[in-house]
């Protein structure tokens, strides 16, 4: 009892004397909420990638792709082999008795990125009726769907913000005709915001293609997936290969967030030990301007853990100060910002930096390591320090 | 210079103090001189790129193909010098996504719009006779260990052959390397006249035409000329110079640029409050010091010029030990990251580095600089204790 009375003590002392001191503790604030805040930031947006190719990927649907195809755009299916793969044991029927199933063209047209002006691939997808049965999450939230049989499309919400121009009415003139933009989607934040829709057939025809890309089934059920692939890969009319559609976004993603993840430590880590040795130079400054004072606590009888202790507590304090700064900032700065990069497809993914909770935590975990290293020394040194020479120092 | 050993003493007053200092500074220009070279990969593409050649591909986007019938129609347009073609093939090597880039093209016709490549004429005359040969760049050879006579498979993910088999084997009949730069190392070459005819589909088509001018002042021309011979067909072309179109490539990605410029503006900052605060304390200790050395002779200048001096060498001392660090790190690193074309550290680099470290050292010494200088003697003196 009597240690933490101490301990209590000393530190309210120094929490005390922090404003005299503000300039140097002002080094190990800054200093750690470079680290968190820069830490946080890449790492949002590692998640916010995740979390939209995560949101597209459910279990109990699979994705039909030609056998070795990575992605949409390097496969091909012909018409017959559609139709046999839509009618492949496993796959749930509509209410109307047809199977629950969509044949699409991937196609990329190059369109002006807002801001800049450049032109960057921008996917259209041509999908069959059945599309908006299989992905419940896909809402008109402004004008119309599009009609089969004229050129109309609809953008995904993502997509309308990082390209030019792509508003209700808005005509594109690309591939011979000029198409227009009937209407607005979103999809829960998932890839398909990335897109322009449009009717697989009118699609096929502007691109003069003769086949699809992908078929996206909805199976009875998860377990109903190993018999689709199974009888999918025993027909010899067939050269294809099935996968859920959480392992084909999964499989998307995970390039990509490996890259931001190992980027974000790597900057992290070395930033980190940058922020220790401003750490322990405001903390053995702060030592050393009260090394008479300290002694003189030591001369009253005070215990050196409890100096040490006490070190400890202001530099941690000031730690989680900066870390709770950098996440702030990193939160206040890009939460819901958004970027896009090149996906799978070759074409453009939108998606919002994520400051997520667990994230928040993981910056002050930091914070606190930071803290703690960076006081250890320097308390260890104010609590070693004779009280004699102190005392007479200066 | 006379007065190093002052400036020296001045700044090693405190050791623990500036050692950790400069650590920090060693840290802060070791991480701008890592991500500083990783933008500048980023945009060699562009940089590489010459402005005697043109690429031609399709109008709608870089996924369509374009007929092989094109070319003599662009090769007879005047001011073309030479014509050849490619097209992406992509691939898997070794289960993985290939990290390098694979192109069907003619030989000689490819090679003679890419003089900064260079093949021995025994191995080109190889490649020729070898339906299934194919060249590679020599530091790709070195990534991956590959000899002349060695057999490489790669598993299609476009191009499937037309039996539905998605294996391409090829022989290594040649080594090809650019004195210019290792970037230009990194592609695996194989026959169009192979690709064409053992492909599933599109046959007769082309990714992209590379056309040589005979002056880069008629690129602009050319690529106007070639674009109208072929508007309003069912394949229309879009001309551009390599660099717009490798500048437009890199884009695509996103702005590495801005990301790097945000992380380096907030570990800079990070920096100047560091050293600022290391050099503002650093004066404040010193004040009588400083009076002893006016009222020894020195001049305000002097004192001036010591202090930002001093500021100016710790910051300089730091700076090029992070640099350095910064190019052992990237050696030591260099195979991982071949695939990103990152290669050691430039000398640009080291430049843009060197500007910063002034600009941060003027900008940490001059106000403790200033506050030194106008101090007057018998205040100095007197404030002590």
């Amino acid at each position: 009892m009597n240690v933490l009375k101490q301990v209590a003590a000393v530190s309210l002392m120094n929490l005390r004397s922090v404003p005299q001191r503000w300039s140097t503790s002002l080094v190990i604030v800054v200093g750690i909420a470079g680290v968190v805040g820069v830490l946080t930031a890449i790492l949002a947006m590692g998640e916010g990638f995740r979390a939209t190719l995560g949101a597209a990927g459910k279990e109990d649907q699979a994705i039909v792709l030609r056998s070795g195809a990575t992605s949409e755009l390097t496969s091909g299916l012909g018409r017959e082999a559609v139709d046999l793969i839509a009618r492949s044991a496993g796959v749930a029927r509509g209410a109307d008795g047809q199977p629950i199933a969509s044949a699409e063209i991937l196609v990329i047209a190059d369109l002006p990125k807002r801001g800049t002006g450049t032109l960057a691939n921008a996917p259209i997808r041509g999908v069959q009726p059945k599309a908006f049965e299989l992905r419940p999450e896909v809402e008109i939230v402004e004008g119309r769907a599009f009609e089969p049989g004229p050129r109309e499309l609809i953008v995904g919400r993502g997509a309308a913000s990082q390209f030019e121009g792509l508003e209700v009415g808005a005509r594109l003139a690309f591939r011979d005709a000029d198409w227009t933009v009937v209407g607005i989607f979103s999809a829960g934040g998932g890839a398909h915001e990335s897109e322009l829709w449009g009717d697989a057939e009118t699609v096929m025809s502007a691109y003069r293609r003769g086949g699809f890309q992908s078929v996206t089934v909805q199976l009875e059920d998860a377990a109903a997936f190993e018999p689709f692939q199974a009888a999918l890969a025993d027909d010899p009319r067939l050269n294809v290969e099935a996968q859920t559609l959480r392992d084909y976004y999964a499989a998307q993603s995970r390039q990509m967030s490996m890259l931001i993840n190992v980027l974000g430590y790597a900057i992290g880590y070395i930033m980190a030990i940058g922020a220790l040795f401003g750490a322990l130079n405001t903390m053995y400054a702060a030592v050393s301007t009260r090394a008479r004072e300290i002694a003189t606590l030591r001369a009253l009888g005070f215990g050196g853990g409890a100096i040490v202790a006490s070190v400890l507590l202001e530099a941690l304090l000031l730690a989680v100060i900066g870390g709770l700064l950098g996440g702030s900032l990193a939160w206040l700065l890009f939460n819901g910002y958004t970027v896009s990069t090149l996906g799978a497809n070759f074409s453009q993914v939108a998606f919002d930096f994520r400051v997520t909770g667990d994230l928040l935590v993981q910056g002050i975990a930091w914070a606190l390591v930071i803290g703690f290293l960076g006081g250890l020394l320097p308390a260890w040194r104010a609590a070693r320090q004779p009280v004699t020479t102190a005392l007479r120092a200066l | 210079m006379k007065y190093l050993h002052l400036v020296w003493a001045g700044l090693f007053r405190k050791k623990v103090r500036t050692v950790l200092t400069l650590l920090s500074v060693v840290v802060a220009f070791l991480l701008f001189g890592l991500l500083q070279s990783v933008n500048e990969a980023f945009s060699a593409g562009a940089e590489q790129a010459r402005a005697d050649r043109l690429i031609t591909n399709s109008r709608y986007s870089i996924i369509e193909m374009l007929p092989i019938s094109y070319l003599p129609q662009i090769e007879s347009v005047p001011g073309v010098k030479e014509v050849s073609f490619a097209s992406w093939f992509g691939g898997s090597y070794q289960d993985r996504p290939a990290q390098f880039a694979v192109f069907p093209v003619e030989p000689e016709r490819y090679l003679r719009t890419a003089p900064e490549i260079e093949l021995p004429p025994a191995q080109l005359e190889r490649w020729r006779e070898t339906r299934d040969g194919a060249v590679v760049g020599r530091s790709l050879a070195e990534r991956y260990g590959w000899e002349i006579g060695e057999r490489v498979t790669l598993v299609a993910d476009i191009w499937p052959q037309r039996d539905g088999n998605n294996d391409w084997n090829f022989e290594i009949v040649g080594i090809y390397s650019s004195p210019e730069s290792e970037q230009n190392e990194g592609a695996l070459l194989f026959q169009w006249e192979y690709f064409d005819e053992a492909r599933q589909f599109a046959r007769g088509t082309v990714g992209w035409f590379i056309i040589q001018v005979e002056d880069p002042d008629l690129a602009e021309n050319v690529a106007q000329t070639v674009d109208a011979l072929f508007a309003n067909s069912t394949n229309e072309t879009k001309t551009q110079t390599e660099k717009a179109f490798a500048q437009g490539f890199a884009r695509q990605f996103g702005d590495v640029g801005l990301i790097v410029t945000s992380i380096l503006g907030a570990v800079f900052f990070t920096i100047l409050v560091l050293t600022g605060n290391t050099m503002a304390q650093a004066v404040r200790e010193r004040i009588p010091e400083l009076a002893i050395l006016k009222t020894l002779g020195f001049s305000d200048r002097a004192v001036l010029g010591l202090v930002v001096a001093e500021a100016l060498a710790l910051i300089l001392l730091g700076g090029l030990l992070g640099l350095a660090l910064a190019a052992g790190a990237l050696g030591a690193l260099s195979a991982a990251l071949a695939g990103f074309g990152v290669q050691g550290i430039s000398t640009s680099v080291v430049m843009t580095g060197v500007i910063l470290m002034v600009a941060l050292g003027l900008i940490v010494g001059l106000p403790p600089a200033v506050r030194a200088m106008r101090l007057r003697v018998v205040d100095a003196l007197g404030a002590h204790q």
